[in-house]
């Protein structure tokens, strides 16, 4: 879900950097080496051996995590029911499509106009290939998934102050920053200043590499001419007939293209969780929930606050209020597994352990906001042939999502018109919704002039108003991990948490799955033990 | 001191006005002065008037609010972060959490008259 965990911004450029410049390989040894890379270890579908003896479990949320287990453990034999907040399932895992209204905290109402079959993923829009766990759920669970473009090398990198504010192909800024850094180490090679480092064999072996990843010329110079037009692109592409000739593009000048800042943008694509192929489910995200809701959408009552959580020797009793008739009610069940945020948790009345109280009281929750746009014409794919992908700029927007799906049609399209983290993100949340889309349009202006002709609606969701979350995801540290993880994910009596905030791979739905995963095959193991 | 001193920085630099107020850096908050900071930063979770919000759980109001008679306990939720409100030691500098800490004790109903200083908001820090 995140490009910027709000953590760190030195060591992604780091990592960019050591991308950019050593291939992938280096790239993942060195996420490894700081910690960063964490692979799904799904091991496939869940197993719960044997038949609980008349067991019953409440499920508190009916995101991802909430859904996925009411579905595996109603199939391994318990009594289950979901209590849900909101009028809907999927949690974050939430689309927003015309006709739809969304309520903020504060009483901020938006009715989407988007035209039929065009929506925005307020929550998760993308999911990596290696998130098995999800796919192999959607696979299923029959929801069809197409591609979700990452990486377009036509589409734009952009900074304020680079390059007067124009934008700059996704493919220039590669093809100049790999050439750029080739030529150096070229040189350097040359002039013996590795032979430290590289045998003399090696040394004719690394200078042939460097030419051909670097589009380096017969002087292992990296220049205008053909060998760096066929990387990023020619000034006037080959044709056919009489005026069929290119011309050769000019490269931009090396200290501009590293003042620029633009090579961070390259990064994004070496780091695991964007190396394609990722994909998006046919229709939106919520196609995920709704898949679920036809399996265990019975268990789950829609519009149920939890006020209070209390354990006994006995079983867990939570007391919830019906949201519209303000009735309070009570749930009794063997077993809890609780999904709700911790941003909501924190503040909900529950006897658990010290351990786990500390836990939960330790993960402050990170700022996000999305807005998505809708334009009468699709101009990014007929004027500059943008087809799906990412442009990154260093405006609060912090990226446009171009839609990876509907390519070519006559009709109107949404844009992600911001993504936005960090202090942009509290600074657009602290907007009301009309403002953070005029924002969006005056920055989003600045990379397609188009904006303001072609804009007909927009969307704009901040986490931190979401009436169901208060944020949008856990941002762990080390330190607090350390200290407080494992007595966040432990059973303390007969409650157990699960959700992106109890796993190592936050704000993803794959966190989300294998955290209740691993929940529910705790509590079976529990549960057949008594 | 860090933020301090970017913000420095951007003004020596000649970023424009307007920009060193909203959306002035990706890394900490440009806005200056109390009511700017609390528009700019608190307002997103504690309301253009401070009165909070209720949903499936409550940004606490800070109207006519007892537990700010003491500022060393707003200066220490905002320097630590309290629960699922995330630390804004990083992205405010001293000078801008003593402003918009004297800001919301003199509004919403709250009078207390004792400013606070950035010397205060450091020696917080430097406890965390």
């Amino acid at each position: 879900m995140t490009d910027a965990r709000a953590t760190a911004p030195r060591r992604r450029d780091l990592l960019s950097l050591i991308g950019a410049a050593a291939g992938g390989s280096a790239m993942y040894l060195a996420m490894t080496a700081l910690g960063h890379a964490q692979a799904s270890d799904y091991a496939g579908p869940i197993q719960l051996a044997g038949r609980p003896a008349k067991a019953s479990v409440l499920i508190l949320g009916a995101g991802i995590a909430g859904l996925v287990a009411a579905h595996e453990l109603r199939r391994a034999g318990y009594e289950v029911q979901v209590l849900e907040y909101n009028d809907r399932v999927g949690g974050r895992t939430w689309t927003i499509r015309g006709g739809d209204s969304y309520t903020e905290l504060g009483g901020a109402r938006q009715n989407c106009a988007f035209d039929a079959g065009l929506y925005v993923n307020p929550g998760p829009w993308r999911i990596p290939y290696h998130h098995r766990a999800l796919l192999d759920y959607c696979k299923r669970l029959g929801v069809p998934l197409e591609p979700f473009i990452q990486v377009n090398h036509n589409a734009y990198l952009h900074a304020r102050n680079a390059f007067g504010g124009r934008p700059q192909r996704y493919r220039a800024v590669q093809a100049d920053f790999n050439g750029m850094i080739s030529e150096l180490l070229a040189k350097a090679v040359k002039a013996d200043k590795l032979d430290q480092l590289v045998s003399k064999e090696d040394t004719e072996i690394l200078l042939d590499a460097l030419q051909d990843w670097g589009a380096l010329d017969d002087d292992f110079a990296y220049r205008a001419g053909p060998y760096a037009s066929e990387h990023r692109g020619w000034a006037k592409p080959p044709g056919g007939g009489l005026s069929a000739q290119p011309i050769d593009s000019t490269p931009l000048n090396p200290r501009d293209l590293l003042t620029s800042r633009l090579w961070r943008g390259l990064g994004v694509a070496l780091d695991y969780d964007y190396q394609t192929t990722l994909f998006q489910p046919v229709g939106g995200m919520d196609r995920i929930a709704q898949a679920f809701a036809r399996e265990v959408g019975d268990l789950v009552t829609l519009r149920a606050k939890v006020t209070a959580i209390r354990q006994d020797d006995a079983g867990v009793s939570v007391v919830w209020q019906d949201t519209q008739s303000q009735a309070v009610q009570q749930t009794r069940a063997d077993w809890c597994l609780c999904t709700i945020p911790l941003s909501i948790l924190s503040q909900i009345e529950m006897n658990v352990g010290a351990p786990m109280a500390a836990a939960i009281d330790s993960v402050p929750y990170a700022a996000a906001v999305k807005i998505g746009l809708q334009f009468r014409r699709r101009f990014w794919e007929s004027d500059e042939a943008i087809y799906g992908g990412i442009t990154y700029t260093d405006l609060p927007i912090s990226v446009i999502g171009y839609p990876a799906t509907g390519y070519f049609s006559a009709g109107p399209g949404v844009l992600l018109g911001a993504y936005a983290f960090g202090p942009y993100a509290y600074e657009f949340t602290a907007m009301d919704p009309a403002a953070r889309i005029e924002k969006a349009l005056e920055f989003g202006a600045q990379i397609h002039p188009q904006y303001r002709r072609e804009f007909q609606s927009g969307v704009a969701v901040a986490w931190h108003r979401v009436p169901s979350n208060l944020g949008c995801f856990g941002l762990w540290t080390e330190a607090a991990r350390a200290e407080h993880y494992k007595n966040l994910c432990a059973i303390d009596g007969r409650i157990v948490l699960a959700g992106e905030h109890a796993s190592y791979i936050p704000a993803w739905q794959e966190g989300a799955v294998l955290s209740s995963l691993d929940a529910i095959t705790r509590l079976h193991e529990r549960v057949m033990k008594s | 001191m860090r933020p301090q001193g970017l913000v420095a920085a951007a003004i020596v630099l000649g970023v424009p006005a307007a920009m060193a107020q909203t959306f002035g850096s990706r890394t900490h908050f440009t806005e200056q002065g109390g009511a700017a900071i609390y528009a700019g930063v608190c307002a997103a979770c504690h309301m253009p008037n401070g009165l909070g919000a209720s949903g499936a759980g409550s940004y606490p109001s800070l109207a006519h609010d007892a537990r700010l008679a003491a500022a060393a306990y707003p200066i220490g939720v905002v320097v630590q972060g309290q629960r699922a409100m995330p630390s804004f030691a990083e992205t405010l500098s001293d000078q801008q959490i003593a402003e918009v800490i004297t800001y919301v004790r003199t509004h919403f109903g709250n009078a207390y008259a004792d400013g606070v200083t950035p010397a205060q908001v450091g020696a917080a820090r430097s406890s965390r």
